[in-house]
């Protein structure tokens, strides 16, 4: 059996699956002040009188990163960083302990100008007299020749207990990204630590031996091994939680939009042929952009709860929530007062809600009737607008090869899945306004909770050969090896596909679960003076994201159990 | 946090997969490494930067410009076509004021393609530039436009292109045809009789520096802009002055052509040449995106710079110095020379010979060209090429008056056809494109 649980801001969710379904599923408050109880709790009220040893897997994931981050609860720590040319250092200053250096890598790898010691040591001694235990080490273009992260990391590691590098983050290029990710790492880096080693200790005492897998946010796992490494990773794992969990019922060789509609905020997310689409360069919301790996999922203020009124003549839905619907005491109107002002849902106060109605009604100059069909329908629309506007976005993305242009892969859905809370109550008029096939996944309540026990460990390797420099390098590994002029397409392939089978072991992937893709493949003759000097290869690799094999026909015993449903 | 001050799109297409042949300098790797400094940077994730997708181009944006021969699939590629649409999208995203300005990454390039093309010149098929011009004037409301070429080889395309349009004030600044390809460009090529004064060609000897470039900008390109007040600034901006690309003589620098972007403001930048593909083009690119975008570019500096050994010789600020005396003369006294230069309505009659150094094509062309004081004049060219095709192509101006019209046609149905592999009729008011049949 398996275990997954899904810490969400409001509620957390755990489910218990055997390979006949849905054993146990249950929602629990979370308390945001303790979430360690929170988890806790789940964990409890899960295992009750269940044998310990038939639980072969467990996977959690939170939103401990997100709310430190949120409370600014973070972890006063080092950074340095080496530039070089080019746009200046300071804008990415993260905080007063921010210092940037002499030294300098260039685009293919080359030292440009070496490090300062001096200057380095002097700066690490002014971070020892502030108590920072913690630092990160950030190069431009450090993920084409790591030499100075190490050797800044060597020159210092007495002085500091941990050290997070630039270059293990990712194989990306993007030098701001990569500062805000190292801090980031760095910054929840005790946090992560303590809390899970406090999980895994209480898991222990109950006689759980198995290695705890976390989600992250590109809907995989990793152990907690690897987690210490990227703790930053578990950020926003739950928008993913949800798409995993929906993956099961989304059709084969064909694009499908999910959307999870919950009181807020719709999230929005692609599937083609049954895997999410990824950011293509890592997280971003709003100012925060980064490198972890993550779904490409839209967040938008369209939701249950939002706040309806009229502005001039026109309803405005969203994209605020004031709190609660008007129909289980909230403020004011909202689409799902609609919702139980039509008897489409059999909650809720229905006088409340027709008094809700009745406002909207009263400044639109119609019915409440009319105005509760208008709010549902206008609900509708703007949710599929939005889901229209990531699939533009995302087929409107540049490409850089006459190939890539001519082929020019769009994005085209087939199908709708739906899920979170009202989902059910939308899903006919969605289907009706799209012309789409629409379905409301199963158990969509804990969905995200299946979602994350069935994920499997996903992982991504580049790889940098230059026959001409005759050296090939994952940076994200610390691999480097000799390579001759003939190293060929097939070499490196072969290389990045061994590199990243090894990553995903260690990550804790089982083998029967490594779907491979190559994610880029680049070749480029080196050519100077008319005469070829040697290729350079770039080849990106992933276990891409997905259901563990072994349970995913699970997924299709998943009844709604209306008793859940009512809690939402 | 960093932010643009002018809103700047970039199209980005380094045709990852398209070279003229293995071994050329027009090569797949030619912006690699101006793509991973740009990435590195994060530039994209730059509020005010957006990465603009570019679109295919078609037929008749083409035929607004050139006359392809034998047609115009025969002479370009699918990366011609993303090329060329590579700086439409980018003028659409000006015109529509979704960006103040932009710059298309792109190539390959195209400032040597001429109104008539019978392949490549100087790794050139199509003339980019023209084909967003010419979009821009038939769907915006555009007509005065400033295309300043300071890529180091002459704009020997474009020049022709616009050699007989007043409207349009192309100004080249290159390396003296002399001493560099494509051999033209020198300060007497002032344009048609028509449009005297409208093409101005600035050649630099060989060791010019930063600030000779800096003075022709100052001194005779600013203010030919200021006085011509075109309703957009094109710049063509090769970036072979560079003083480490290995086909020019030059000095300049990154953060030269950062100012100079800054100086000049164009609405529009068009990448052309540049063939110093790892030491040069990933800072300037970079110098001159950040100059666009109104960002401080101070650090955008090249590794092995050395400003000691990129001074200017007294004999070459000399030089340039005279230079820029000659020019001014001849554009403040531009109204005089269009003047003197034949009664309207008269035929004037220009003879030379093109060779397509790409394709190792040689191209004949006698041209007659209808004066007119009114328009840019209509005008007709014989070409032949060898090895080619025989054509008679006649062009009506955008703007043409009421006679020029009419000459067009005259022109047109007078050609015999069998003298020819094909007549053409360029009308550009009526925006249609005739083969005699």
């Amino acid at each position: 059996m398996i275990i997954g649980l899904d810490v969400g801001g409001t509620h957390t969710d755990a489910v218990l699956l055997s390979k006949q379904g849905l054993e146990r599923q249950i929602k629990v408050p979370t308390d945001t002040s303790n979430l360690f109880e929170t988890v806790l709790t789940g964990f409890n009220h899960l295992l009750e009188d269940i044998p310990i040893g038939k639980i072969k897997r467990v996977v959690i994931s939170t939103t401990l990163t997100t709310n430190a981050i949120v409370q600014k609860e973070l972890n006063t720590v080092g950074t340095i960083v080496s530039s070089g040319p080019g746009i200046d250092p300071e804008w990415y200053r993260t905080d007063e302990n921010y210092h940037a250096v002499e030294g300098s890598i260039d685009h293919r790898g080359r030292e440009r100008e070496p490090l300062n010691h001096k200057q380095i040591l002097a700066i690490a001694k002014s971070m020892k007299e502030k108590d920072i235990t913690t630092l990160g080490v950030i190069g431009k273009f450090s993920v084409r020749n790591p030499a100075h992260e190490l050797e800044i990391r060597d020159l210092l590691k007495d002085q500091f207990d941990t050290i997070f590098l630039g270059h293990h983050v990712s194989g990306n290029l993007n030098f701001p990204r990569r500062i805000a990710t190292v801090h980031l790492n760095a910054a929840v880096y005790e946090m992560h630590r303590d809390f899970f080693h406090a999980v895994k200790n209480s898991l222990e005492q109950k006689g759980l031996q198995i290695p705890i897998q976390i989600l992250k946010a590109d809907g995989g796992t990793m152990n907690l091994e690897s987690s210490m490494s990227f703790p930053g990773q578990t950020i926003l794992s739950g928008p993913a939680a949800s798409v995993m969990g929906s993956i099961a019922y989304a059709p084969g060789d064909m694009d499908a939009m999910v959307l999870d509609i919950g009181g807020t905020t719709t999230d929005i997310a692609i599937l083609v042929d049954k895997v999410p689409l990824l950011e293509p360069l890592g997280i971003r919301r709003g100012k925060y952009k980064s490198l972890i790996r993550s779904l490409k999922t839209h967040s938008r203020g369209i939701g249950g709860d939002s706040h309806v009124r009229v502005d001039g003549n026109t309803l405005k839905i969203g994209p605020e929530r004031l709190g609660p619907a008007m129909a289980f005491g909230g403020p004011a109107p909202t689409p799902t007062d609609a919702l139980v002002f039509l008897k489409k849902m059999n909650s809720g106060d229905q006088q409340l809600a027709q008094k809700g109605m009745e406002n909207i009604a009263q400044a639109l100059g119609n019915t409440p009737e009319a105005a509760a069909r208008a709010i549902f329908k206008q609900t509708c629309t703007m949710i599929l607008d939005q889901a229209r506007d990531l699939v533009h976005r995302i087929n409107s993305k540049p490409v850089y090869t006459v190939h890539e242009f001519l082929a020019g892969y769009a994005i085209e859905p087939q199908k709708i899945l739906l899920l979170g809370g009202p989902a059910s109550y939308f899903a006919q008029e969605i289907e009706t306004l799209s012309g789409i096939s629409t379905e409301v996944v199963p158990a969509s309540a804990v969905a995200n909770a299946i979602g994350a026990a069935l994920a499997r460990t996903t992982c991504e390797i580049t790889l940098l050969a230059d026959t001409e420099q005759k050296k090939a390098m994952a940076p994200e590994e610390d691999f480097t090896a000799p390579i001759s002029h003939k190293f060929t397409e097939e070499d490196a392939v072969e290389t990045t596909h061994e590199l990243l089978l090894k990553k995903a072991l260690k990550s804790g992937a089982d083998t029967e679960d490594m779907a491979v893709e190559i994610i880029e493949y680049q070749q480029f003759n080196i050519v100077r003076n008319f005469s070829p000097r040697g290729k350079i290869f770039k080849v990106k690799m992933q276990v891409k994201p997905g259901l563990i094999k072994a349970y995913e026909a699970v997924c299709h015993h998943c009844t709604i159990n209306p008793d859940i449903e009512k809690g939402i | 946090m960093l932010k643009a001050a002018h809103k700047t799109g970039l199209v980005f297409f380094p045709a990852f997969d398209w070279a003229i042949d293995p071994t050329h300098p027009e090569r797949e790797e030619r912006l690699l490494y101006t793509q991973d400094q740009v990435t590195e940077e994060g530039i994209f994730d730059i509020e005010g930067i957006l990465e603009l997708k570019p679109d295919l181009i078609n037929n008749q944006d083409i035929q607004r410009v050139h006359f392809c021969l034998p047609d115009e699939e025969s002479i370009t590629t699918e990366s011609h076509l993303i090329s060329a649409g590579g700086a439409v999208a980018i003028a659409q995203a000006v015109m529509e004021k979704r960006v103040k300005r932009g710059f298309a990454l792109v190539r390959p390039p195209g400032h040597h393609a001429m109104r008539i093309s019978h392949g490549g010149r100087g790794f050139c098929h199509i003339n980019m530039e023209a084909i967003m011009v010419e979009y821009i004037r038939r769907h915006y409301d555009v007509k005065r436009v400033a295309i300043i070429d300071t890529d180091c080889h002459h704009g020997d395309g474009t020049n022709d292109i616009y050699w007989h349009d007043p409207d349009t004030l192309f100004i080249s600044i290159h390396q003296d045809g002399r001493t560099l390809y494509p051999g033209s460009g020198f300060t007497g090529e002032l344009g048609g009789p028509n449009a005297l004064g409208s093409n101005l060609n600035i050649p630099l000897p060989p060791g010019t520096a930063t600030q000779g470039y800096l003075y022709v900008l100052e001194n005779t390109i600013l203010p030919a802009i200021e006085a011509f007040k075109p309703d957009i600034i094109v710049n063509s901006a090769g970036q072979d002055n560079h003083y480490t690309d290995p086909l020019t003589n030059m000095k300049f620098c990154a953060q030269g052509y950062a100012d100079l972007t800054r100086l000049l403001k164009p609405d529009i930048a068009v990448l052309e040449g540049g063939y110093a593909i790892e030491g040069a083009l990933p800072y300037v690119n970079l110098g001159i995106i950040m100059a666009l975008a109104g960002l401080d570019y101070s650090r955008v500096v090249e590794p092995n710079y050395n400003p000691e050994k990129l001074q200017q010789a007294p004999h070459v600020t000399e030089k340039i110095e005279k230079t820029v005396e000659i020019i001014n003369a001849h554009w403040n006294n531009r109204h005089h020379l269009r003047e003197s230069a034949g009664s309207p309505g008269d035929i004037q009659e220009r003879h030379r010979e093109i060779y397509y150094d790409t394709d190792n094509i040689l191209e004949r062309q006698q041209e007659k060209i209808r004066i007119c004081r009114e328009c840019g004049g209509t005008f007709q060219i014989e070409s032949t090429a060898m090895p080619g095709s025989r054509v008679l192509a006649v062009h009506i101006p955008q703007y043409a008056c009421h006679s020029c019209r009419e000459k067009g046609y005259e022109m047109y149905d007078a050609a015999p056809k069998k003298k020819y592999d094909k007549v053409i009729l360029q009308d550009k008011p009526q925006d249609r494109y005739v083969i005699k049949s």
